[in-house]
């Protein structure tokens, strides 16, 4: 989550191995946010974080760190703000897409952005998804909102078996992978994985556990595939 | 299917999950709509098991010197007109093949409309209420446990209706091939502000014919009050056709999203809300929990920016003063939400007045005499 911690943390994440660093520019009510995110929001905005310090934010941590850096937020921040202004500032602000949790796939047709599509998605607009999004897709694991949990989901297989057979772009997994093992398991099907709630959890006890802990899931990743760096 | 726009208000603003929800929604809706039995069961609902027709009750000694008319939504079986809608929606969800129910509830009258039809249907239901409201309105979270319903205190952000519907569509996103979501007015992603409209629009359809029948013309005004809008959109389709006759919407003071709002999206619509200039939603406040509320319906926000409809507002004191008056010149204890709408239909100019009494006050008397 944007914030003072931001670019320190992101570099830790960087260094523990993450390939690329989801932003979030908090929101007062985000509907696909479970209470770890939606906390860190809360906490965020108490702090004063609204869309023009989460850019500046945004370009203090791309000083730091070469990976791709993209904000994920709600349509009501790129309302207020206007959405081609929002995706030129960004860009501007060394942000290499975007991700918007409540914008559908058919709206907003020129805004580029990385399209999530969810188990409940059908395959026509899975193959939609994939011809409109930008770089790779965000498979949601889970029918729920972001949040920790004990197990990968049963419905992530099925879900990266039925995006393969439409599209080859790369497909990142994320919502509720937590443990090394996890990851391992969701890195054997995607191309890559997306933690967040861990992450934020981890983040709260400053970068040298995050670096620790994402170095972990990268061991655990590594081990898991043939071909370590793919995306 | 369609776009489910009201100019540029409207729409679907919702996490991937539940577009195919919605879509199957949508074409469950029109479904019903083109099969003669759901309207005829509706009906039937309506009349044998809600009490409609609800009267029109003339308040004379309320409104001395014109002929201000109530349409009495509050003698509708719950006490409130949020019963429209719940019986609506829940033979819809059955249509559907779905036997839970999820809901949010801010005065609580639609938490116990949603509660008793899923008595009455045998579905399993839960009702998110915030923390504030269970406080405000203690009552009506008994009567939902009596129901059987389960109350999930909100206990985050404002306690209040915005965070409780927040918290019912995060059960819908991951209950959502079990689960209806059962929205309590006219707000929320397309299709909900039009199935809402529809079900509540009987309000205006029997006011309509009662008001001719009592006076053998329309009235001049026709008031009702605005959280999220649903009798007011129910009684306004009534009349919106008829150009003489004037509408006015009345909104809390300090919960005024038509009044002092910008356009913005929340709960899965673009309407006009209170938020900051970053789009943040500000909270609301109102001694009304159920006006409590900083969004309201899209098609509201249409009505205001062409004119049709005129909003305006109430503060506490405006609508307990109405609430008391109200009870001491007709025996008509009135919910503090449509107290609202009695405080401006009083004052206003023109002789043939109808007023939405859109709910029963029984409870409100703690918080009234509690001042």
């Amino acid at each position: 989550m944007a914030g003072r911690g931001m670019p320190e943390l992101a570099r830790a994440a960087v260094d523990g191995g993450a390939d690329l660093i989801e932003i979030g520019f908090p929101f007062s009510d985000p509907l696909a946010d479970g209470p770890v995110i939606r906390a860190a929001a809360e906490r965020a905005l108490a702090e004063g974080m609204r869309t023009e310090r989460c850019l500046d934010c945004l370009a203090t941590t791309r000083a730091l760190i070469n990976v791709p850096l993209v904000p994920m937020t709600y349509a009501s921040l790129l309302e207020a703000y206007g959405y081609r202004r929002f995706q030129h500032d960004a860009r501007l602000a060394g942000a290499t897409s975007l991700i918007v949790a409540d914008l559908p796939i058919e709206a907003e047709a020129e805004l580029r952005r990385v399209q999530l599509v969810a188990p409940t998605t059908p395959d026509e607009r899975l193959r939609l998804a994939a011809e409109r999004t930008d770089g790779w897709l965000y498979l949601v694991s889970v029918t729920g909102t972001t949040g920790p949990r004990e197990t990968l989901s049963p419905q992530a297989a099925e879900l990266v078996e039925r995006a393969r057979a439409v599209t080859d772009v790369p497909l990142l997994l994320g919502f509720g992978i937590t443990t090394p093992e996890q990851a391992a398991e969701a890195a054997a099907e995607a191309d890559g994985i997306v933690v967040g709630s861990r992450a934020v959890q981890v983040a709260e006890e400053g970068p040298g556990a995050l670096r620790d802990y994402v170095a972990s899931l990268r061991a655990a990743i590594d081990a898991a595939t043939t071909s370590p760096s793919s995306r | 299917m369609s776009t489910g726009l009201y100019g540029p208000y409207g729409g679907r603003y919702v996490p991937e999950t539940l577009v195919p929800a919605l879509d199957e929604l949508e074409a469950g809706w029109r479904e019903a709509c083109a099969d003669d039995a759901f309207g005829r069961e509706l009906d039937e609902l309506g009349r044998e098991y809600g009490g409609r027709p609800t009267p029109l009750t003339l308040a004379e000694r309320f409104a001395p010197g014109k002929r201000l008319y109530l349409k009495r939504e509050d003698l509708l079986h719950t006490g409130a007109h949020k019963l429209n809608n719940a019986l609506g929606q829940a033979v819809l969800a059955g249509r559907l093949g779905k036997k839970r129910i999820v809901a949010e509830t801010g005065a609580g009258q639609h938490g116990v409309a949603t509660a008793t039809v899923c008595a009455r249907f045998g579905f399993d239901c839960v009702v998110y209420m915030g923390s504030e409201d269970m406080r405000r309105q203690r009552p009506n979270v008994e009567r939902m446990e009596l129901l059987g319903a389960e109350v999930r205190p909100v206990e985050f952000g404002t306690r209040t209706l915005k965070e409780a519907t927040s918290e019912a569509i995060r059960d819908w996103i991951t209950n959502v091939e079990t689960t209806h979501y059962l929205i309590g007015s006219c707000v929320g992603p397309h299709p909900y502000p039009e199935i809402v409209r529809e079900l509540q629009s009987v309000i205006g359809r029997e006011a309509r014919e009662q008001f001719l029948a009592a006076e053998g013309r329309l009235p001049d005004v026709v008031v009702a009050c605005v959280g999220g809008g649903s009798n007011a959109i129910g009684i306004f389709a009534g009349f919106v056709e008829d150009e003489g006759v004037a509408l006015i919407g009345v909104e809390a003071r300090d919960a005024a999203s038509l009044g002092t709002g910008r356009p913005g999206v929340l709960h899965g619509a673009r309407s006009s809300l209170l938020a900051d200039e970053d789009g943040q939603v500000l909270d609301a406040h109102s001694i009304s929990a159920g006006l409590d509320y900083p969004g309201v319906g899209p098609e509201h926000a249409f009505l205001r920016d062409s004119g049709r409809v005129t909003y305006t507002t109430a503060n506490d004191e405006e609508a307990v003063a109405a609430f008391k008056r109200l009870a001491v010149s007709e025996g008509i204890i009135p919910a503090l939400e449509p107290a609202h709408a009695l405080a401006r239909a009083a004052e206003l100019g023109a002789e043939l007045v109808l007023v939405c009494l859109s709910g029963r006050g029984d409870k409100d008397l703690d918080e009234v005499l509690g001042r």
